[in-house]
Parts: structure tokens; C-alpha cells; sequence
């Protein structure tokens, strides 16, 4: 096991890091050329195909309207071509409440995940770089945190939140958003390689505030950790359903999830109208600007995995 | 490498780093600077809501009658309770199943695009990465229109091959449903996580085994796998974590399979039914308190024990 | 000059409906028995305004509270969408317990009435003399919301059961509209057999058609006084639906269809399910959740066990109540009798396919001429308002209804998964109760 005692290169890229031990996208697993093998890309395609058809589904059945999406094959489109009136009706159904919702979604991620971020990166990086007192305490109280499962935090935070009035407005959702001791590890464990002591030692002896060295030093080797903590911590508040669904009374607090879900109930009951269309349609908007900033931010995010807390 | 065995989530990552000798020990408060904001969260979002679960578990709170302190009665309950012990056991089941399946899949779509030998290698990544972008309600949507046993795919599938072959929504098949979406979900995210981590495996360690004459299979077995022990453990973790708070998948399949889905199917739908349909609060707190314990234990374990095969 | 007249008789208003909302407090506070509030303190309360809260998910909710504001130009009605049925009711609890968030009016079921009125949670509105309106409404809403000589709201819709068939499917397989439940389940095996995809009805378990269907029967499972609650799921009546229903699930002749699911719309629309028993508002549903069944479908009175007298129970449906926590008690209760009794805001829920609980509507000539091409011109609703002047009285449901139906797919609905006796599910469910309602601190016996 002599590999793993080496620390991780800090280097932000894998691809480009110190080009002796680490590969380049090209090279093969043994850093000799390979062969590309169609065997293996053919169970590649089988893995496509699994995580691939029920998007394909969605995107399928989001240009049928409710009497098509009844009445026609799932897999294939139906007679009409009904996307864009499907999208209208989206945006404009029960006065524009999806816009609303998506509002909602977007401030609960900018604060939420963007906060939790935030904590995350210099509670990471002070734990990494600074001794004092307590801190093993709060080793010990991270680590423990990450261990308990956080819905069956939710009854009692509802609890306590209903008592100070907090439930049914955004800090209902953005505060308890804001813990996230992964994110820390994830900051602490890249910071560690990261950062090297030596750098803050000698912007010390110039006589920089410890602040000045965190925001001009600092930030900038953490990018790709920082990135990648904030991109799980935006899927995170972005796919939040449990604690809206239970914090939140009034609709127009609510984010995209807890919204389709109820467009979804509005089948059923005695006035039952179903929207399956606006369901489906909405739920594909709703994966859109996430598939959207992994896809643009893929670059920072795999290489903080790499070299982040996740390493070995 | 011994003496970090567990670098996911044991080991304090700043030990043993050449960098943390050669710094000044800055004692004192500074450290507190960036690491207090977080811990302040920490203690009102975690530590207050678990204190006041543990103070609601001695209660309870009647409609007719008031709150009486009943000591550890919850917990006498909770031990008898043969519908809390189903849950936990079905969560249980699930999760010595399900997650052995993903994780087993994820590592070899790992390997398979490790190895270099996949045409189009960055798209199949990113692709088989994308559900996890889905939120898990409209995951659950997805799925609920697919495994429709009338008209969805698998209406479909079953008409094709002339008998009821898959009967998604049946008793005996209900976990391997739920158990299908999870993995659709997380199968990309943990293929990353070890790609991320196979990635920075040091390429000397290959030339050797090439020189050596290694084949594929022995590289795997003798390098590859041992260096991803660490993410194996923490992705074991985090999906035994998930198992046991199992909750909307279930709760949103359930007004497709009412019967077979009932209040108390997972521990946390328990949790979540006692307290907000039957008002049973004091209880449902002690229910969430003693999955929290036990999952903490549970993942205890693992971590200990990933640790006793690393020493091997 | 006018200005200031206005300003004083402004004063005076505000002082009258001040010391209204005083009164309202003090006998929502202390539960004593009557109400200290009365008719002119609403009236005030509309000239002078204010702020109201409802929750609501009916779909004409916005409509009408415009047409309210249109009305009374000082009130403006905040309309939430707090959630379908149950889920509303959780929401609703829970801003109870925790003692503030609660809406000042909201839409409560007949079902949730009790449970929400028991435990002191709506304001009684026979103290703004509400109870003089109980000749506008059918006695079997009337029923639901007037509970131990207190008035908990006033109903918005009513949904006499009857039964609603598809005639293309009747005619291809000779079935014929069956008059008693015997011939109702002669049919269902009849359609069953000669069509194997083909279902009279889907039922895979549902609280709420189950305690509708034992009404119907003439039984009285649940009995409520005070906090005294007597169960007992085996009475005649009951057992008599059980022992009916039987037939149906033990030979598996249920389309295993959850109800409201895209399958069950599917199946209403091609005919793949020929029949639905349920309450008079099931013609907006259908209409708008299968479109493709235009023009198959028709109303007939619901099968009874005699085949003679015409007797029918109440299938959903709900009412406005008022709640205690409300700052303005008599403006709300203002709002909700302009909502359940004007022509206006009648005719707006009408408009948007509700079924209503005004006799007036129920019998006006226009309301009973509609005919609607999805039922092939049927006048549907002469039907139907006669289902509503058979509905038997004497019902009543659980104070902790709400609570009781989350639980029965784990009881009853088990007997309906395995195809077996009903009647060992509805023990199940009645011990399940029996022992909730015991660690709540009601006193539940089992009969």
C-alpha cells in the first residue's frame, strides 16, 4: 500500500496535473495505449440505455397532451406535437406559479447551498490550517453529524421551528440548508494538500490579516473543491422535497418539487382535474438548468471529486 | 497509509502531513475566526433539534388530556412495536440488496471507463451521471408512469411477451421497484466517485505491473480495487445512511400501490405518518432518535471494519 | 364635511367590531357555550374590511373570491392552495398545534369536520344566527357540519352517491343497469368473463368509499359523545356491505386499478372499468380526466339491497369552517356565508363542474335541464338531486377521521391485496382505531 501514503498532488486538474504520476485523459489504465474495445463500449451502452430511457420517456411524453400522453404509446410521440404549448401552459398555469416556483427554487439555492458553501470552505480551511482550542471537539462533532441521517432531524426541527414562527417562510428552508459537514470534509481534506503552510507562513511574515490571506490566497487553490462542494450542495437544496414538503403550507413558498408533486395530488379528489402533461413537462424543466451547470462546470467538479475528500 | 486508514471519514486528514510540523502552532483563537459561522449552524440545525427530540421522546402529548412526562415509555414501546421492527427490518433487506447492486455496478462502469478502452468515454460519463441530477420526486414520477401496470412500459412489455411478468406494484416485487429507482439515481453519482479516485492512482504503480506482466484482471484485483477501498467504504456509508431513511420514493409510489405500501413501510414514513397524521409526536421523535442511533452505529461498523481489511 | 361623517361612522364600526372580535376571542378562549358574537357583528365586519386567509383547492376558489372582493370592496381574501384533502389537513393540524399559521377560513371535508370541531379548533357560527339558514341546504351536508347543536361551517358541495356506468360497454355484453347489489355483482361476473381486461368497477381499497358504502347499508360503526367514542365495524350494516363487497374482492372481480392514478383514467376512458359508485360530483372528473369516453357514459340511482326504496349515502364533499385562531372571526364568517349561500358565488362553483349543497340550486329548472354531451345528453342532474333527497341520516364519522382512513390500507386494504375477507380487515381496522384512540386519551370502546 506504498501508493496511497504518497498525499494527493493539490493539483486542481487531475488531467493536468504532475504529468510523471498522473495520467492524462488519453492514456490508458496502465499508461500504455489501449486498444479501444467495443465489448466494452457495447456494456457501456447498456449502462447509456438504463439511465438514459426514462429521461428519454420524459422528453418523449412532455410533447403529448393530457388526451395523447392517455391515449398513446409511452416510448414513442404521440400524434401532436404539443411541446410548446405544453411549455406555455407550464409558465402561465394558475397565474404563472411554476415562474413562481422556480423563483423559490433559485433563492433557496443562492442562499441555501451558496451559504452552506460558503461555511463549508472556511470552516474546512480553518481546521485544516489552524490548531486551537477545541478543535479535536469539533472533529469529533462533524464527523459524528455526518453519520446521522438528516429526515429524522426533520419532525423535531419542525417542532422547534413552529414554535418560533419560522415555518412557512424561506428560512424554514434555507437555514436548515446551510449545515453541510461533508462539504466541510470535503474543504478540510482538499485544503490539507491543497494549501501549503509554507505559502501562508510567508504572507504572514508580510504581514497580511489572516482574512486577506484566506480571500487572496486561499480561495483561489481551493477553486476546484469549492466548486465541487457548492455544485453538491445546489443538487442538494435543488432536489430538496422532504423538509419543504413539510415546512411550507402556502404554495407560493414552495420550490419546484413540492410544486409538481401537488400538481401531480391535483389528479385526484373530488375536484380532480389532472394536468399529467404539466407534470411531466414541468418535471423536465425542472431537471434542465441542473443538467446545465454540471454539464458546464464538469471540468472544476470531477477533478475536486479526485483530489477531494473522496480520494484515496 | 495505515495510519489513515479510513481517509473518507476517520482519520483526522491533517496528521501526518509534512506540512502541519513545519507550522507555527497558531493556538489561540483564530482558528474559531472561520471555524465558529459553521459550527453555530451546526449546533442551532443538528445538535438543538437532536436535544429536542431527545426531551420530546419522554413525553407525550395526548388530544384529549395534555402532555404528561412518561420517562423512557416511548422507548419500552418502540421495542415492542412489531410495525416499527417491519420497517426497519424491510429497510434492512433493501439495503444488504440494493446497495452491494449499485455499488457492484457503479465500480465496474468505473473500471470499464478507466480502462481507456471506451469509445466516447467522456460522454458515457457524463450521461450515466445525469439521473442523479433528477430529483428524486420526479424520479419517482418518472418511474410511476413506466412501471404502470396497465399502460406504462411495463403494460406494455407484459401485452408483448402475452403474460404478467412484472407486476411492479405487487408485494413480492414492491422493494425491487423502489430498489430499480434508487439505483437509476445514484449509479452515475458513485461510478464518478471512483472514477474520480481510480484517476489519481499514481501510473508508476501500472508500468510496474505491466512490466511485470500483469493481465487486466490482476491489475484490477491488486491495484485498482485496493485503491479504492477508501471511496468504497465511504459510498458504502453514505448509501446504508440512505437505505435507512428511505422515504419519498416509497411515499410518492405509494397512491400507486396503496396497499402494499403502507404507513409504516420504511422507519421514516413511520416517523413521518405518526407525527403528522396522527399527531404523535413524542413518539415519532423516539422512533427518528433510535434510527439515528442505530444507523450511526451501523455505519460505525463499516468504517471499522473497512479499516481491519485495509491493515490486512 | 362627508369625509368626516365617514370617518366617524367608520369609528363606530370599527369599535362594533372590535368588541365582535373581543366576544369572538373570549368564547373561543374559555370554550364556553355560546357564542357572544351575532348577525350585525358580520355586516360590520364586511362594510368595515379587513384581511382574510383561505385555504382552498377548489378549483373555482379564485373566481369566486374575486367575485367576493368585487362585493365587498374592504375585504381582501389571501387564497392558498394549501394542499389536496389530506394534505391540507396536515398542514392545518399542524398550524394548530404549533398555535399560529392557521387561515382564518378553510376548506374542511365532512369527513375532517369532526375532528377539527371536536377538539375546539372552528368557531361556531350559530352565533352569527348561521343556524337559520339549515332550510337552504340538503340535511344530509346539513348533517356534516351541524355536530352536537353547534354549527362548524356551512357545506360547499354535496356528492349523493350514485352509480355511473358505461352504456357502449352495458349494451356490447348485454349487461343490464343493475336495481339491487345482487344484480350488481351478477354483472360484474358476467362482464368479468366475457372480457377478461375488462372490470364492472375498480375498488382497491379507499376509506372513504368504504364508510360511504357501510352508510349506505344503514350501518353506524362509529358513535361519538363527548370524548366517549364507541366503534363497531361488524354492526348489520356493515356486515351487510362486507358480506356483498366479498363477492366482488374474493373472486378477484375488482379492477386492481388504484383509483385517480393515469392507469384508472385510462381504464374510464376505453371501458376497460364500466362503473364507478361514487358521490355527484364525479361528472367533472371524468369529463376532464377521460376526454376519450365521451358520449359512452350515464347516471342511474345507486343498486340498493332491496331493490325497492331509494336510499343513497354521501361520498366526499366538504364545507367552510372557521377557525378559532382567526383574528376576525366574524369577517370570516361573513366571507364563508356569502361563499355558500349567494347565487354569485353558487353559480361560480357550478360553472366549474361542482355538485352543489344549495336545495335551491338542487331544484331550480335550468340546474335540472343540463345536458351534457359526455353523458349523450342525459339530464344527468335530475338523477342526481334525487340521489340527494335519499340520503340516509343518522351517520357519523370518527373524531379522528382523518387519522383512522391513513391507516386503513394497512388493515382493510390488506384484505383487498390478498383478495380475502373483508371482514377480517375491518376488525383489523376497528382494533387499530380502538387502540389510537385510547393513547389519545378519547375513551374508545369496541362493541
Amino acid at each position: 500500500m506504498t501508493t496511497v501514503t504518497r498525499p494527493v498532488a493539490p493539483v486542481g486538474d487531475p488531467a493536468v496535473g504532475r504529468p510523471k504520476r498522473r495520467r492524462t485523459p488519453k492514456d490508458g489504465g496502465s499508461g500504455l495505449r489501449e486498444k479501444k474495445s467495443l465489448p466494452m463500449t457495447a456494456i457501456m451502452i447498456v449502462f447509456l440505455v438504463y439511465s438514459f430511457a426514462p429521461l428519454f420517456y420524459l422528453i418523449v411524453n412532455s410533447t403529448k397532451s393530457q388526451d395523447d400522453l392517455l391515449s398513446t404509446f409511452g416510448l414513442w410521440f404521440g400524434s401532436g406535437f404539443d411541446l410548446f404549448a405544453n411549455v406555455r401552459d407550464v409558465f402561465t398555469y394558475n397565474g404563472g406559479i411554476f415562474l413562481q416556483w422556480l423563483g423559490n427554487t433559485l433563492l433557496y439555492v443562492v442562499v441555501g447551498a451558496g451559504g452552506a458553501t460558503f461555511l463549508a470552505t472556511i470552516a474546512g480551511y480553518g481546521l485544516a490550517k489552524f490548531r486551537f482550542i477545541g478543535r479535536r471537539l469539533v472533529f469529533a462533532v462533524v464527523l459524528g453529524s455526518i453519520a446521522i441521517p438528516g429526515t429524522a432531524l426533520a419532525v423535531p426541527t419542525f417542532l422547534l421551528f413552529s414554535k418560533l414562527g419560522l415555518t412557512n417562510t424561506p428560512w424554514a428552508i434555507i437555514l436548515p440548508s446551510l449545515v453541510s459537514p461533508f462539504g466541510l470534509y470535503l474543504v478540510w481534506t482538499y485544503a490539507v494538500d491543497a494549501i501549503p503552510s509554507e505559502l501562508l507562513e510567508a504572507a504572514r511574515m508580510d504581514g497580511a490579516s489572516e482574512i486577506r490571506i484566506f480571500f487572496t490566497i486561499a480561495v483561489k487553490l481551493l477553486t476546484p473543491g469549492i466548486v465541487t462542494v457548492l455544485l453538491f450542495s445546489v443538487v442538494a437544496v435543488w432536489n430538496n422535497y422532504f423538509l419543504p414538503l413539510i415546512m411550507l403550507s402556502d404554495p407560493r413558498w414552495y420550490p419546484l418539487t413540492v410544486g409538481l408533486n401537488q400538481w401531480s395530488q391535483q389528479a385526484s379528489g373530488v375536484a380532480a382535474h389532472p394536468i399529467y402533461n404539466l407534470v411531466v413537462t414541468g418535471s423536465l424543466l425542472t431537471i434542465i438548468p441542473i443538467v446545465v451547470v454540471f454539464l458546464l462546470l464538469q471540468r472544476y467538479w470531477q477533478s475536486g471529486l479526485g483530489a477531494g475528500g473522496v480520494k484515496e | 497509509m495505515s495510519s489513515r486508514a479510513l481517509p473518507g471519514v476517520k482519520a483526522d486528514p491533517t496528521v501526518g502531513l509534512s506540512g502541519r510540523r513545519r507550522r507555527k502552532s497558531r493556538g489561540g483563537m483564530t482558528g474559531w475566526l472561520f471555524v465558529g459561522p459553521f459550527m453555530v449552524v451546526l449546533i442551532a440545525m443538528l445538535i438543538v433539534p437532536i436535544g429536542y427530540a431527545l426531551y420530546l421522546s419522554l413525553f407525550r402529548d395526548q388530544l384529549i388530556g395534555g402532555n404528561h412526562f412518561v420517562g423512557l415509555a416511548n422507548y419500552a414501546q418502540l421495542l415492542q412495536d412489531s410495525k416499527f421492527w417491519s420497517g426497519f427490518l424491510r429497510v434492512l433487506v433493501f439495503l444488504v440488496i440494493q446497495v452491494p447492486v449499485m455499488l457492484v455496478l457503479a465500480l465496474i462502469a468505473a473500471l470499464a471507463l478507466d480502462s481507456a478502452r471506451v469509445h466516447a468515454a467522456g460522454f458515457f460519463r457524463i450521461a450515466i451521471f445525469l439521473p442523479y441530477a433528477v430529483p428524486g420526486v420526479v424520479a419517482a414520477l418518472i418511474w410511476g408512469f413506466i412501471y404502470g401496470p396497465q399502460f406504462g412500459l411495463t403494460g406494455s412489455f407484459n401485452s408483448a411477451i402475452g403474460i404478467d411478468l412484472l407486476q411492479p406494484f405487487t408485494p413480492s416485487w414492491i422493494l425491487t421497484s423502489i430498489g430499480n429507482i434508487v439505483t437509476w439515481e445514484f449509479l452515475g453519482y458513485n461510478m464518478i466517485i471512483f472514477f474520480a479516485a481510480l484517476r489519481v492512482v499514481p501510473t508508476d504503480l501500472y508500468e510496474a505491473a505491466a512490466l511485470d506482466g500483469a493481465s487486466s484482471l490482476r491489475t484490477i484485483l491488486s491495484i485498482k480495487i485496493p485503491a479504492l477501498r477508501g471511496s468504497i467504504v465511504i459510498a458504502t456509508i453514505f448509501s446504508i445512511i440512505g437505505s435507512f431513511q428511505l422515504f419519498n420514493e416509497p411515499n410518492l409510489l405509494k397512491s400507486l400501490a396503496p396497499n402494499v405500501i403502507g404507513t409504516f413501510f420504511t422507519p421514516n414514513m413511520y416517523a413521518y405518518n405518526l407525527s403528522f397524521a396522527g399527531q404523535q409526536f413524542n413518539y415519532s421523535a423516539t422512533v427518528a432518535i433510535v434510527m439515528g442511533v442505530i444507523t450511526a452505529v451501523i455505519a460505525y461498523v463499516v468504517q471499522v471494519r473497512g479499516t481491519r481489511s485495509e491493515n490486512r | 364635511m362627508h369625509k368626516r361623517l365617514r370617518m366617524v361612522v367608520g369609528a363606530a364600526l370599527t369599535t362594533i367590531a372590535v368588541t365582535a372580535a373581543l366576544a369572538g376571542c373570549s368564547s373561543g378562549g374559555s370554550g364556553s357555550a355560546s357564542g357572544s358574537g351575532n348577525a350585525s357583528a358580520v355586516t360590520a365586519a364586511l362594510k368595515k374590511g379587513g384581511t382574510l386567509t383561505y385555504w382552498s383547492w377548489t378549483p373555482s376558489g379564485a373566481a369566486q373570491v374575486a367575485a367576493f372582493e368585487k362585493a365587498y370592496p374592504n375585504v381582501k381574501v389571501k387564497l392558498v392552495n394549501a394542499g389536496t384533502g389530506n394534505d391540507e389537513y396536515t398542514k392545518l393540524q399542524n398550524a394548530i398545534k404549533a398555535g399560529s399559521g392557521a387561515p382564518d377560513v378553510a376548506q374542511i371535508e365532512y369527513y375532517a369536520m369532526p375532528q377539527f370541531a371536536l377538539a375546539g379548533s372552528l368557531s361556531d357560527l350559530s352565533q352569527y344566527g348561521f343556524d337559520s339558514l339549515k332550510s337552504k341546504y340538503t340535511s344530509g351536508t346539513w348533517g356534516s357540519v351541524d355536530l352536537d347543536g353547534k354549527l362548524y361551517g356551512l357545506p360547499q358541495d354535496s356528492g349523493p352517491m350514485a352509480m355511473f356506468y358505461n352504456k357502449t360497454v352495458f349494451d356490447k355484453y348485454g349487461l343490464t343497469v343493475p336495481k339491487t347489489w345482487d344484480e350488481y355483482v351478477a354483472d360484474a361476473k358476467t362482464l368479468h368473463a366475457a372480457n377478461p381486461n375488462a372490470y364492472l368497477t375498480s375498488d382497491t381499497g379507499d376509506a372513504g368509499f368504504t364508510t360511504s358504502m357501510i352508510w349506505q347499508a344503514g350501518g353506524t360503526p362509529f358513535t361519538t359523545d363527548g370524548t366517549k367514542v364507541t366503534v363497531n365495524l361488524q354492526d348489520a350494516g356493515t356486515k351487510k356491505w362486507a358480506d356483498t363487497w366479498n363477492e366482488l374482492v374474493e373472486n378477484k372481480l375488482l379492477a386492481p386499478t388504484p383509483g385517480f392514478t393515469d392507469d384508472w383514467y385510462k381504464q374510464l376512458a376505453n371501458g376497460d372499468i364500466a362503473t364507478q359508485i361514487t358521490g355527484a360530483w364525479f361528472p367533472g372528473v371524468i369529463e376532464s380526466g377521460a376526454k376519450a369516453g365521451s358520449g359512452d357514459w350515464r347516471v342511474a340511482p345507486i343498486p340498493t339491497y332491496d331493490g325497492t326504496t331509494a336510499v343513497t349515502a354521501e361520498n366526499g364533499g366538504g364545507a367552510q369552517a372557521v377557525l378559532k385562531q382567526s383574528k376576525n372571526q366574524a369577517l370570516a364568517a361573513g366571507f364563508v356565508k356569502w361563499l355558500n349561500s349567494s347565487n354569485d358565488s353558487v353559480n361560480t362553483f357550478l360553472a366549474s363542474g361542482g355538485f352543489p349543497s344549495t336545495t335551491a340550486t338542487l331544484t331550480s329548472s335550468s340546474f335540472l335541464a343540463t345536458k351534457p354531451d359526455y353523458f349523450g345528453q342525459q339530464d344527468i342532474n335530475t338523477v342526481l338531486a334525487g340521489a340527494s333527497d335519499s340520503v340516509k341520516s343518522g351517520w357519523s364519522y370518527l373524531p379522528f377521521q382523518v387519522y383512522a382512513n391513513s391507516i386503513y390500507a394497512d388493515t382493510v386494504g390488506q384484505a383487498y391485496q390478498n383478495g380475502s375477507d373483508l371482514n377480517a380487515g375491518l376488525k383489523a381496522w376497528q382494533a387499530a382505531i380502538v387502540k389510537y384512540g385510547n393513547q389519545q386519551g378519547f375513551t374508545v370502546t369496541s362493541k
